[in-house]
């Protein structure tokens, strides 16, 4: 597993997911703290490309060794991209939950509720 | 506790094998009388003939025997050490109960047995039902669910019989955030829309949440109680209030009955429907997971949608005596949920536990169950309360959830690594990483059949390895050592599992 960060420079939503926004698209993925909380991830059940998403719903599942788990959405919009390489190496959401552990590109439906995320200090202060 | 790292046991070093790896050709463990009546093979067209003989295992008796004997070594189980899973999922089964379960009368019944020729059998069943209503103080009872999972489907497919029968078609079922995890799942299979309600501080509903989310959408709240945190619900009236005032039904998840037991009664806290886990609460053996039984009862308002047949008592004809009968003219029920009348067995031995410990015997098990996990509750939090807080409350019902998140803060080692490490002491680990609401969740549920002297002994081996840990964390990290397998590389089997073997 990876070591305990939070990266500067992405949007953080309190149950444990992080956005990277360029312009009206964004990756979502979840944070160091949810993949440690969930311990070894066994699979991922993404959504299908096209499909919309919106702020604070479920959008996807995870499933660890030890539960399944629901991935809540950051931002709403629709889904462009998934990872699909989750599907035979899930394992990156442990060992790489920044890089090759992101789950979704999303176009923004409102890329102005990136407001309402976290930045980096408050979101670590959640988790103390 | 010895280390052993170096070595390995002879179990670990022997590679489990299949039958179909014993024996030789042509080996059998009997001798087939020789034909004495003529062969009919040429009844049978020849394409539809086997062409080549089935590949079976060929192995003598004793083969077979010390085969089967052998594997069951390598498992863990209640009969060899204490297996503090508790009611919910092993308990002690008496050895009375294989006595009468093994009866000619009841263990070569046929399913297809006509009533008329199965009056025992439909006696029994009938004062199941009657003795099971009583207990939950809802007189109508349903033996067809075979698990609790079917009961809660059964109760849910209820709960849409009877509203959709009054015209309303509701679209949620609420549960709690503490609920097993087969509520979401049976409500889903049903075709409600699960809503989750939050829990209070003190681990129960959280009322005022409870009466913003239920609204005249709501179909059920389901409910577990007391619940998976080992807590019962004081506000059950209120709740009750709320649920019934916008029309829905409550449903009372039976996988803790353990612990009320004769005390209170589900239909006497207002609920409507209730599941019982005969294979949990009642003792059955437990070997491969089944068989189970998850009978239903249910208030007046429920009975007209019970599943059909029901099991009847039909009035004497005659100055004869009763006799019973399956009732199959039940124009309002949900059908038929599975095939004949359900596990029989589990009924019987259900039935020889109620008819031996009697009504005062069924409040001394829950009192007993109930005393057990607080006399480890306050023994666990004397000794190691500060690596291993329980997580709400003071006191419990039949059982205790602690929080290992202490523990791995201070001595780096996991709930995970504690609960291998017991095995190397002879202690089956209590469940883990259940409730999910807590975290590195430890639930432990003694029950009542165990000794003070095991409750010692699974405490002294708690501190024991909590100590151990404080000098070596490496030790729990890499247990067990004594088993027949070491640590499973679990993740690894679920994302690449190997499911089949070539022979």
């Amino acid at each position: 597993m990876a070591d305990e960060s939070y990266p500067d420079g992405l949007l953080y939503h309190p149950e444990h997911d992080w956005a990277s926004v360029e312009g009206d698209t964004a990756t979502f993925g979840i944070t160091w703290f949810a993949q440690e909380a969930l311990g070894e991830v066994v699979f991922f059940d993404p959504p299908g490309v096209g499909s919309t998403v919106a702020a604070n719903e479920f959008y996807a599942e995870v499933e660890s060794v030890k539960a399944v788990s629901e991935v809540v959405a950051p931002l709403s919009g629709e889904i462009v991209e998934v990872n699909v390489a989750l599907a035979d190496a899930p394992e990156a959401i442990n060992g790489d939950p920044y890089g090759d552990g992101w789950m979704v590109r999303v176009k923004l439906s409102d890329p102005k509720e990136a407001d309402s995320l976290l930045k980096r200090d408050d979101y670590q202060a959640t988790l103390s | 506790m010895t280390r052993l790292d170096g070595g390995s046991t002879p179990q670990q070093r022997e590679r489990a094998t299949t039958i179909f790896e014993k024996g030789s050709p042509g080996r059998r463990a009997f001798v087939a009388p020789a034909l004495d009546v003529p062969e009919v093979g040429g009844l049978i067209p020849a394409s539809m003939r086997r062409a080549e003989k089935p590949r079976l295992p060929e192995a003598s008796e004793p083969e077979i025997v010390r085969h089967y004997v052998n594997l069951s070594k390598r498992n863990f189980d209640l009969d060899s050490g204490f297996y503090p899973l508790g009611s919910c999922t092993m308990k002690h089964n008496p050895r009375l109960h294989e006595r009468v379960a093994a009866l000619p009368g009841h263990c070569r019944l046929h399913p297809l047995q006509h009533p008329r020729r199965a009056q025992g059998a439909l006696e029994l069943m009938f004062a199941l039902q009657v003795a099971l209503g009583e207990i939950a103080g809802l007189p109508h009872v349903s033996l067809q669910p075979s698990a609790g999972s079917h009961g809660e489907l059964a109760g849910v497919l209820l709960t849409r019989a009877f509203h959709e029968d009054r015209g309303e078609h509701r679209t949620k079922v609420l549960t709690p955030d503490s609920a097993h995890g087969t509520n979401p799942a049976t409500v889903t299979m049903a075709g409600y829309e699960v809503v989750k309600v939050a829990l209070d501080a003190d681990g129960g509903v959280d009322v005022e949440d409870l009466r913003a989310k239920a609204d005249e959408q709501c179909a059920c709240l389901m409910l577990t109680n007391p619940s998976t945190l080992g807590i019962f619900d004081p506000n059950i009236e209120e709740i009750a209030a709320i649920v019934h005032g916008v029309g829905a039904t409550l449903y009372y998840d039976g996988a803790n009955l353990n612990a009320i037991m004769g005390y209170s009664r589900p239909g006497d806290m207002g609920f409507d429907i209730v599941h019982f886990n005969l294979h949990k609460t009642f003792t059955q053996p437990h070997g491969g997971g089944g068989p189970g039984a998850g009978p239903i009862a249910v208030s007046e308002r429920i009975e007209p949608y019970l599943p059909r047949p029901q099991v009847v008592c039909r009035p004497p004809d005659n100055g004869g005596p009763p006799t019973f009968d399956l009732d199959v003219d039940r124009p309002k029920s949900i059908g038929k949920l599975r095939g004949f009348q359900g596990n029989y067995g589990v009924f019987v031995r259900t039935y020889a536990y109620i008819r031996s410990l009697g009504a005062e015997g069924l409040k001394d098990l829950s009192e007993v169950a109930v005393l057990n996990a607080n006399y480890l509750l306050a023994r666990l939090r004397e000794e190691v309360g500060e690596l291993l807080p329980l997580a709400f409350g003071e006191r419990c019902m039949h059982e205790f959830v602690l929080s290992g998140a202490p523990m791995k803060k201070e001595l780096g080692i996991r709930t995970l690594d504690l609960a291998k490490r017991l095995l190397d002491h002879g202690m089956h680990p209590p469940t883990v990483y259940f409730p999910l609401v807590v975290e590195e969740a430890l639930l432990i549920e003694p029950t009542e059949t165990e000794t003070r002297e095991t409750l010692d002994e699974f405490v002294e081996a708690i501190v024991a390895i909590v100590r151990e840990a404080a000098k070596d964390p490496d030790v729990a990290l890499n247990a067990p050592y004594t088993t027949p397998v070491r640590r499973l590389d679990e993740a690894g089997a679920a994302r690449k599992p190997r499911v089949r073997q070539e022979l």
